[in-house]
């Protein structure tokens, strides 16, 4: 469809959202629309937008900690995880090692329950209903899993600086390994639910397609980049903690479609489920807890630290004075990056397949407006 | 022409594989809980709003008032007060006010308390119809377990 | 007495059966509530409505009550008179396809001899409903549902058709119960088993089931043609809906699974009504399933789904059967 072609009054505009229920949260789309068709879809941000950066600049670096769960609730581990990284680098703590393996256990545990929530979410997109019950059903095991030792059920605030606040006990690895398991005998049934299902593959197959150069362009990481063919992980390309020691793939998409980002997730929760499976078997002995100064001081000068969270490259840029209060936090998010190119993605298709998209890029809004 | 019947012959199986897939769900148990009827065993590990510790030797509370929780909530919402008591030289606990509308639950104040006066309580059926009734006065709840 | 005396039989016996097929929308639309809430329940692995009544039997009754109290709210911008007129537009019509379907060899309210034709002409009304209700709610959401649903009832109304031509063109009657009495040996999905897949996947398209929900896809388009309703203008369209449903599930059992006819019963020609209905509901549950079970398909995907597969196939299946008919 040629944009000249169409006559101006036959263009009009469509809110979709902040109250729309595949905007995933309070996120506006206006769309420039010639019937069903989306001629310019136009995302508009900041609805729920809280200032985290500036409360991260405004007290001691400690007292951030809680709030960096809250920018993304669904996969709220890793950016705990980046957040004391970051500290640890500037402060030059050292982490023990059993805290760093229980660390890496519970956030692929997490990456796996995100995974698990946004393919029941794409699917409810979609139309189908039954998926996200599924997921969910084993999403609380997950969540079971995670209260046990941390507290919490979502907003988890269970890594410290210089470790975890709670060591693990056999119970938790029992219920590790069992869920393991559970979700591997579990695939058999997304598979012949989703998967293969043949409405699922029209709706995703060719839909949205993201060219490499296009990826690049935007700075879409994550499973959506991967998507597009370029094996990039923060856990392989830049490894932080202790993933180097475990052996795992990244897997890649051909074309780049919602198919290829689909596939790309659900072949990369058997991969966290290898990774957990290492750690629990190397799982090493000694404290979980080092010993870390009241007052942490950030010495001047900036600081960088990347972790790869359920969505892509989470960063944290911080610049310290000599204080303990940063000077500056800058958060990079993932769904800011990866909802940018909607705009491109988006015009001239069907609304329905902008659903389509818009779902098969995983966006968590409070993360984008933090 | 080869493709068309492909298509619709792989097609019409799959779906038949997912109604396989509902139709056995749907002869199979219910996974959920009935929650106001039946409830489960909330872990001992849970982290609810913070409760004074019932000492049980002196069948009191453990906090010296010192205000390190205080200082260290990063949500300011803590307050405490200490009190002058007739006969004795330290201040004595007077108040301990916790805002839960604004706690994020991240247990600093536990870990920071250096007689281990504080501990997670395991309430999780909180829902009311106004913030104050999240104004948790915790030295009173305290108060009421004491026999 | 005496004016209904002078009245004709025929009369006194339409009014009742009128009277007994509005009291049964009403109670279908109440079991197809609850069965669709209780089945997608345990197929997500939950139990789906348990507090109103046994195991929750009296949810949609109060639900009802609930609905039929609402405030009639009309939005400032509607078109008032489409607003209003579009709820009673999809409710009328669906009792009248019920006033021909023979449940029973006797319980019939009347056997017309084009009762087919009467009753396809019947359900293709509801569109209307739709268009009027998605055009006066002046909202360009509800306006997209309006379209989609046109567009969708006019691709489907022909493999329906070409699917029933089939059965007409090996009984010669557009009459139901001589259909019906046409199976006594041998049932017809046996004899014209494509045109039963053709008819049963148009027919969740007409009455737009999941997947074919396109009219109201609450994830693309909010609620479709009734996001703005509320109250008793909502629960017509749905009752509307799950008649509509009963239905095309009627004519499939009628036209396709041998309608009343099963193992003998005492009074067989009133409690065949037993079989039909089993009949029906197997169908119905089998739709609910459906809808549980698979994601929608686009609005393109639907209509070529229609064009290139299903037209093509029930022409060439009239073509056979119109052959060996003649042979």
């Amino acid at each position: 469809m040629r944009e000249s072609t169409i006559k101006e009054h036959n263009r009009f505009f469509l809110n979709m959202g902040p109250q729309h229920p595949s905007t995933h949260g309070v996120l506006l789309v206006v769309l420039e629309m010639n019937g069903e068709y989306v001629l310019d879809p136009q995302p508009v941000l900041g609805f729920v937008h809280r200032m985290h950066e500036k409360i991260g600049e405004s007290r001691p670096c400690q007292g951030f900690m809680p709030n960096t769960a809250r920018m993304d609730y669904v996969c709220a581990l890793p950016y705990n995880h980046g957040y004391v990284s970051l500290i640890e680098k500037k402060a030059g703590i050292e982490v023990p090692k059993r805290a760093e393996y229980i660390r890496v256990i519970t956030s692929e545990l997490n990456r796996v329950a995100s995974h698990l929530l946004w393919l029941g979410a794409y699917l409810l997109d979609l139309g189908a209903f039954t998926p996200i019950l599924y997921g969910f059903d084993d999403r609380e095991h997950i969540l079971d899993i995670l209260e046990d030792i941390t507290g919490s059920r979502l907003t988890y605030c269970y890594y410290r600086f210089g470790g975890v606040c709670r060591d693990i006990d056999d119970k938790f690895v029992e219920a590790t390994r069992a869920f393991i398991k559970r979700l591997r005998k579990r695939y058999v049934i997304y598979e012949k639910l989703v998967t293969k299902n043949i409405i699922f593959i029209k709706r995703a197959e060719n839909i949205g397609i993201i060219s490499p150069d296009m990826a690049i362009r935007y700075g879409i990481t994550g499973p959506n980049l991967r998507g597009s063919g370029i094996a990039y992980d923060i856990r392989k390309n830049e490894p932080y903690s202790v993933y180097p020691e475990f052996d795992f793939e990244v897997p890649v998409g051909e074309r780049g479609d919602c198919l290829d980002r689909y596939m790309v997730r659900v072949r990369e929760m058997e991969q966290s489920l290898r990774i957990i499976e290492q750690a629990l078997d190397n799982l090493p002995d000694g404290p979980v807890r080092s010993k870390v100064p009241k007052k942490i001081k950030l010495t001047p000068g900036d600081c960088n630290f990347a972790v790869e969270a359920a969505r892509g490259e989470l960063s944290y840029y911080l610049i310290g004075d000599g204080t303990g209060v940063p000077y500056r936090l800058k958060i990079r998010v993932p769904s800011y990056s990866n909802l940018s190119c909607l705009q491109e993605l988006g015009r001239g298709i069907l609304l329905p397949d902008l659903v389509s998209i818009m779902g098969s890029f995983d966006l968590v809004i409070p993360e984008i407006d933090r | 022409m080869k493709r068309y019947f492909l298509d619709l012959f792989i097609g019409g199986k799959s779906l038949v594989d997912g109604l396989v897939v509902t139709t056995k769900a749907l002869f199979q148990p219910i996974v959920t809980v009935q929650y106001p009827r039946e409830e489960i065993d909330i872990t001992p590990n849970f982290r609810g709003h913070i409760d004074l510790v019932l000492d049980p030797e002196k069948n009191t509370f453990r906090c010296i008032a010192c205000g390190m929780c205080q200082r260290s909530c990063p949500s300011e919402c803590i307050q405490i007060e200490g009190k002058k008591v007739e006969g004795k030289k330290k201040k004595t606990l007077g108040l301990f006010a916790l805002d839960f509308t604004k706690c994020s639950l991240c247990g600093t104040c536990v870990e920071v308390c250096p007689t281990q006066a504080l501990e997670f309580s395991k309430e999780y059926n909180l829902a009311d119809f106004s913030k104050e009734a999240f104004h948790y006065d915790i030295l009173k709840r305290l108060e009421e377990r004491i026999i | 007495m005496e004016t209904i005396s002078t009245l004709p039989p025929e009369l006194i016996r339409m009014v009742i059966a009128v009277i007994i097929i509005i009291s049964f929308i009403f109670l279908n639309a109440i079991m197809m509530g609850y069965l669709e809430r209780k089945i997608a329940g345990h197929v997500q692995r939950r139990l789906g409505p348990m507090e109103v009544g046994f195991h929750g039997i009296l949810q949609l009754v109060v639900d009802g009550v609930k609905l039929v109290a609402k405030e009639l709210l009309i939005p400032i911008n509607v078109d008032r008179t489409f607003f209003r007129l579009a709820p009673i537009l999809s409710f009328t019509p669906v009792i009248l396809p019920l006033l021909v379907i023979p449940f029973s060899e006797k319980l019939q309210a009347r056997d017309l001899n084009l009762g087919l034709l009467f009753i396809v002409s019947m359900t293709s009304v509801n569109v209307m409903a739709i268009l009027v209700g998605g055009w006066g709610s002046n909202n360009k959401y509800s306006m997209f549902g309006a379209m989609r649903a046109v567009a969708q009832s006019i691709a489907y109304e022909i493999p329906i058709l070409l699917s029933m031509l089939a059965i007409i063109l090996m009984t010669n009657t557009l009459s139901l119960k001589e259909i019906v009495g046409a199976q006594q040996k041998i049932w017809f999905v046996l004899l014209q088993p494509l045109a039963f897949i053709i008819y049963v996947i148009s027919g969740i398209a007409e009455t737009n089931r999941a997947p074919f929900d396109l009219p109201e896809a609450e994830s693309e388009l909010t609620a479709g043609f009734h996001t703005e309703y509320s109250g008793i203008g909502f629960s017509l369209f749905f009752l509307g809906e799950y008649t509509n449903m009963f239905t095309v599930a009627s004519v499939a059992t009628v036209l396709f699974l041998g309608g009343w006819h099963g193992p003998s019963l005492p009074y067989g020609e009133y409690l065949g009504i037993v079989w039909f209905f089993l009949k029906v509901y197997f169908l119905l549950f089998f739709m609910i399933m459906i809808r549980w079970t698979y994601p929608r398909v686009r609005f393109d995907q639907l209509l070529n789904f229609a064009w290139k597969y299903l037209v093509p196939f029930s022409l060439v299946n009239i073509l056979i059967t119109a052959v060996v008919v003649k042979l």
